[in-house]
């Protein structure tokens, strides 16, 4: 009987074990967080090109992480890239209504992000607001294009 | 050209004979996986079910761990020598967790697992029907596959899984040893890299659905082989062989499978 509670015990630990190991690898490594999603705002944007943009990308301001890309679809009234963001609540009624919002890239092969900077308007941006101020992506090809066309008309 | 033709067609017989025998034998191993995985376990069952798990999960543990670490420890160490020709070392927490919880840690934990585990099973189920065991259980009114296979196959779809999740944390934590200890990649972008690319449910969920899948299969060919073989030395010995081989195939291949469809977008 004692030699059966020992290895209860042992198989009890194991199980705890592996349910800790499964709370470790969420909390820590995919970076779970257990607060509410109430803790989000959202804003939109649109893009007239969004690169490489992914769903779950960042949104930074000062290179802060506030938010992050909740989802891109494509306008059909305009033909361009709406995207929505996710930012932390501590932001809503914070930004201004003419902050501006730009794809940039992190380093030269890296992920592509979009950073938030501020204006100076005094009407702040609310739940649902779009941002009318914003910068596409930057797309190799067509830079590589200017440069080109430029040269050749100098 | 009698004989000829005599000699062909005795070789289509044999394919024929052994098609039929291996259809067989999987229908075989499917009505014995129904009979012996159903059914309500009685308290009897769960103490039984308990020192299986013992024997195959906590025993277990120790190889699983330590071959997680040093996966772990090789992930990072090769990752970072790659990485760090572009620039791109603070990638090395991503790179070590998505490929640990994607593929190696189901993956390599099954194998172990196979080779620790379920040639032990097949042996000692073996074993039970060459010293004519399961038949006299039969004999005196208990049921084999409820007494001697049932647990062991709960417990093998129960450990496998745990032990994935042990291998993955514990091979995290030997990259963190290697990449940030010992080769000074910055321990916030070990971490925070590692969050912005892991999403629980499609890296870490599809991996312990792997795990699973990967459970079943080995504990099913663990017992299966024990029970069905032919019960002398030779066919211990061939089963126990049989077990190992066949459930790192199934296992590989099936992750192949298992990926394409998770991750290839099929």
């Amino acid at each position: 009987m004692k030699r059966s509670k020992t290895m209860e015990f042992g198989v009890g630990l194991f199980m705890l074990a592996g349910i800790v190991g499964l709370v470790f690898l969420g909390l820590r490594v995919s970076g779970l967080t257990l607060s509410a999603p109430s803790d989000t705002f959202r804003l939109e944007a649109n893009f007239a090109n969004i690169g490489g943009l992914k769903p779950r990308a960042r949104v930074t301001m000062a290179g802060v992480t506030v938010g992050r890309v909740e989802a891109i679809e494509l306008d059909t009234e305009w033909y361009d890239a709406r995207v929505t963001l996710s930012l932390n609540s501590e932001l809503e009624g914070q930004l201004s209504q003419d902050t501006t919002a730009a794809i940039l890239t992190a380093g030269l092969l890296g992920e592509q992000y979009i950073g938030l900077s501020v204006g100076g308007a005094p009407e702040m941006l609310q739940e649902g607001d779009v941002i009318r101020d914003t910068q596409s992506a930057l797309v190799l090809e067509e830079l590589i294009q200017q440069f080109v066309s430029n040269m050749v008309s100098n | 050209m009698q004989s000829k033709f005599s000699h062909y067609a005795a070789r289509v017989i044999g394919l024929g004979r052994k098609g039929c025998d291996v259809v067989e034998a999987l229908g075989r191993a499917t009505v014995f996986l129904a009979q012996s995985a159903v059914g309500v376990p009685s308290r009897e069952g769960w103490s039984l079910w308990l020192r299986q798990m013992h024997f195959v999960g906590v025993l277990s543990l120790a190889i699983v761990l330590v071959s997680g670490l040093f996966i772990g420890m090789v992930l990072a160490l090769q990752g970072y020598t790659i990485l760090v020709d572009f620039g791109a070392e603070q990638a090395l927490g991503q790179m070590v967790a998505l490929s640990l919880l994607r593929e190696l840690a189901p993956v390599v934990a099954a194998l172990l697992f196979a080779g620790r585990a379920g040639s032990a099973l097949t042996a000692e189920i073996g074993l039970m029907k060459a010293t004519e065991q399961l038949t006299s259980m039969e004999m005196i009114g208990v049921d084999p596959l409820r007494r001697v296979v049932a647990p062991r196959l709960w417990a093998g779809f129960v450990a496998l899984p745990i032990l994935t999740v042990g291998f993955s944390v514990v091979g995290i934590w030997g990259g963190y040893l290697v990449g940030v200890e010992w080769l000074g990649v910055f321990e916030g972008s070990y971490w925070s890299n590692m969050q912005a690319s892991v999403s629980f449910i499609d890296d870490i969920g599809n991996g312990m659905i792997k795990s699973v899948v990967f459970a079943l299969v080995v504990t099913w060919i663990a017992v299966f082989q024990g029970y069905d073989l032919v019960p002398t030395s030779e066919g211990i010995s061939r089963a126990t062989t049989r077990t190992v081989v066949y459930s790192s195939l199934a296992v590989l291949g099936l992750d192949f499978v298992l990926t394409a469809v998770m991750f290839g977008g099929l």
